[in-house]
């Protein structure tokens, strides 16, 4: 059934910017970027938004939808409140392009700063490797990500604290566990994660896990174990020397 | 790496564009974990009404050294120094407590709730310096694990005071305090055996865990109480609590122990 709602959207450029109102009727089963589509089409044909699948899965619609980060593509208007303006802003994390539209670039470059995965000598002649489902199924989890940056966007870390240079941000802790409990690799990542990509400016706020439209349990399965990890080899001498007697 | 230049300034405390109460679960925490405190401070000081009948409060179990038929190793001993207050409870409540107070669930919720650390998810914080759990004094949060190993034991008495609770002057029994010792227990077993470094320790930290088929399956029992950890830490917090206040008011004949068999 359809309704009129308003839109509070931020329009500006790194200069600075304000928000500007837009009202449009929104119809049943309409998600938030179909209304900003709607806007685009009708009242502002210079409105910046970056989008593509529009079906969740390539993490380019991030933006802070009533001050949480979120996909535009994935949150109904249904979910919520049209009795007052629905406020669209681009995510506070990043440097703003334009409108809705962010500059993310500095995530590919943390990325590089990450080991890379070396996997063991190959377990058949042929060249292949053996692994068990099970030990698969751990980091396929991980491997879900779109790279939409929401939980970057959200972590505070970043967000009110500006660590960008000392650490790398839940979403490349992610890719750390991946590559880290990976049954194959042999590299080892903890020293990095310790000294240079800050996980211990972690403190556990779960904000990650909460924004994260895939459902990773970006805290429980990948920074605590990482964080783990890290008292294994720095914190916890009984195990150092239960190692060195074994 | 060039750090990105940001538009957005941090605001002032509590600023935000969120429309829903976020507010709400950093106050339910303060306001929970500060009635514990201070009831559980109360209680362990008081060094009376901790026993009824077969029932030990929790805050006193072990006893090492006290007045009651439960002690260990008898009445307070004379070497314990004059000049500090006594009581059975601060001589083990320092276990659980550090333990607690370590835990990774109970850190992401008090920093928010008595630190503003943030007060919420996307909500400004009070200040600009931020130091995490890198330095002094967070990084003595990785001590977790040594909590966790000294709270093995201490549920393990905790679980045989459950048992003993069945064991009345006049036999077998089952009073209203045997049910609550032992939910306490087994709610207290649910949180210490679902613990993030306990699940870790148990198998998370072999990256070819399928090979080891005993770890394998206890990481996988651990895992699955590990998703409700919140919900143990919370259960368990109550339950102690309750246990304690039941003995407590039993023991002052405020309260009548309802004896089922």
């Amino acid at each position: 059934m359809a309704r009129p709602a308003l839109f509070r959207i931020w329009r500006g450029n790194p200069e600075g910017g304000a928000f500007q109102d837009f009202k449009t009727e929104v119809d049943a089963g309409m998600v938030v970027l179909d209304a900003v589509h709607r806007i685009q089409a009708a009242q502002a044909p210079d409105l910046a938004v970056r989008w593509n699948c529009k079906a969740g899965k390539c993490g380019s619609c991030s933006a802070e939808i009533n001050g949480m980060p979120r996909l535009m593509c994935m949150t109904r208007m249904g979910q919520l409140n049209l009795d007052m303006p629905v406020v669209i802003e681009p995510m506070h994390a990043f440097p703003l392009i334009r409108d809705l539209v962010t500059d993310v670039s500095w995530n590919f470059q943390v990325k590089k700063k990450i080991k890379k995965f070396k996997p063991r000598t190959p377990d058949a002649p042929d060249g292949t490797w053996r692994m068990r489902q099970a030990d698969v199924d751990r980091v396929q989890e991980f491997r879900k990500c779109i790279e939409c940056f929401l939980c970057q966007d959200v972590c505070h870390v970043l967000r009110e604290h500006r660590k960008y240079d000392e650490f790398i941000g839940p979403r490349y802790f992610v890719y750390t566990a991946a590559l880290e409990m990976h049954p194959l690799d042999t590299e080892s990542r903890i020293a990095g994660l310790k000294n240079d990509h800050g996980v211990g400016y972690c403190n556990i706020t779960t904000c990650c896990r909460q924004v994260c439209p895939e459902s990773i349990t970006i805290t429980e399965n990948a920074i605590i174990p990482l964080k783990e990890r890290v008292v294994d080899e720095y914190f916890d001498p009984f195990r150092k020397l239960l190692r060195i007697i074994r | 790496m060039a750090t990105p230049e940001l538009l957005w300034k941090n605001g002032r405390f509590g600023q935000t564009s969120r429309r829903d109460a976020w507010w709400l679960p950093p106050a339910s925490v303060l306001i929970g974990l500060s009635v514990f405190l201070v009831y559980a401070n109360w209680a362990a000081w008081q060094n009376a009404h901790y026993t009824f009948g077969p029932y030990l409060s929790p805050f006193y179990s072990p006893e090492l050294f006290g007045d009651s038929p439960h002690a260990l190793f008898g009445p307070k001993p004379a070497w314990y120094p004059r000049f500090l207050p006594f009581s059975p409870a601060l001589l083990i409540l320092w276990i659980p407590g550090l333990f607690r107070l370590t835990c990774y669930y109970y850190r992401g919720a008090y920093y928010k709730a008595f630190w503003a650390d943030p007060p919420a998810c996307a909500v400004s914080e009070p200040r600009n310096v931020y130091l995490g759990e890198r330095s002094l004094p967070l990084i003595l949060q990785n001590s977790h694990r040594f909590f966790l190993r000294l709270s093995y034991p201490v549920w393990a008495f905790l679980a045989w005071d459950a048992i003993k609770s069945y064991r009345f002057s006049d036999g077998f029994g089952i009073g209203l305090g045997s049910l609550i010792l032992t939910a306490n227990v087994i709610l207290l077993g649910g949180y210490v055996f679902g613990c993030h470094a306990f699940r870790h320790l148990i198998g998370g930290v072999y990256d070819r865990l399928a090979e080891r088929p005993v770890r394998h399956k206890l990481y996988q029992c651990v895992s699955c109480l590990n998703g409700d950890h919140m919900k143990w830490a919370w259960s368990s917090l109550f339950s102690v609590g309750f246990a304690d206040l039941y003995v407590r008011l039993c023991s002052m004949g405020i309260w009548t122990d309802w004896r089922i068999l």
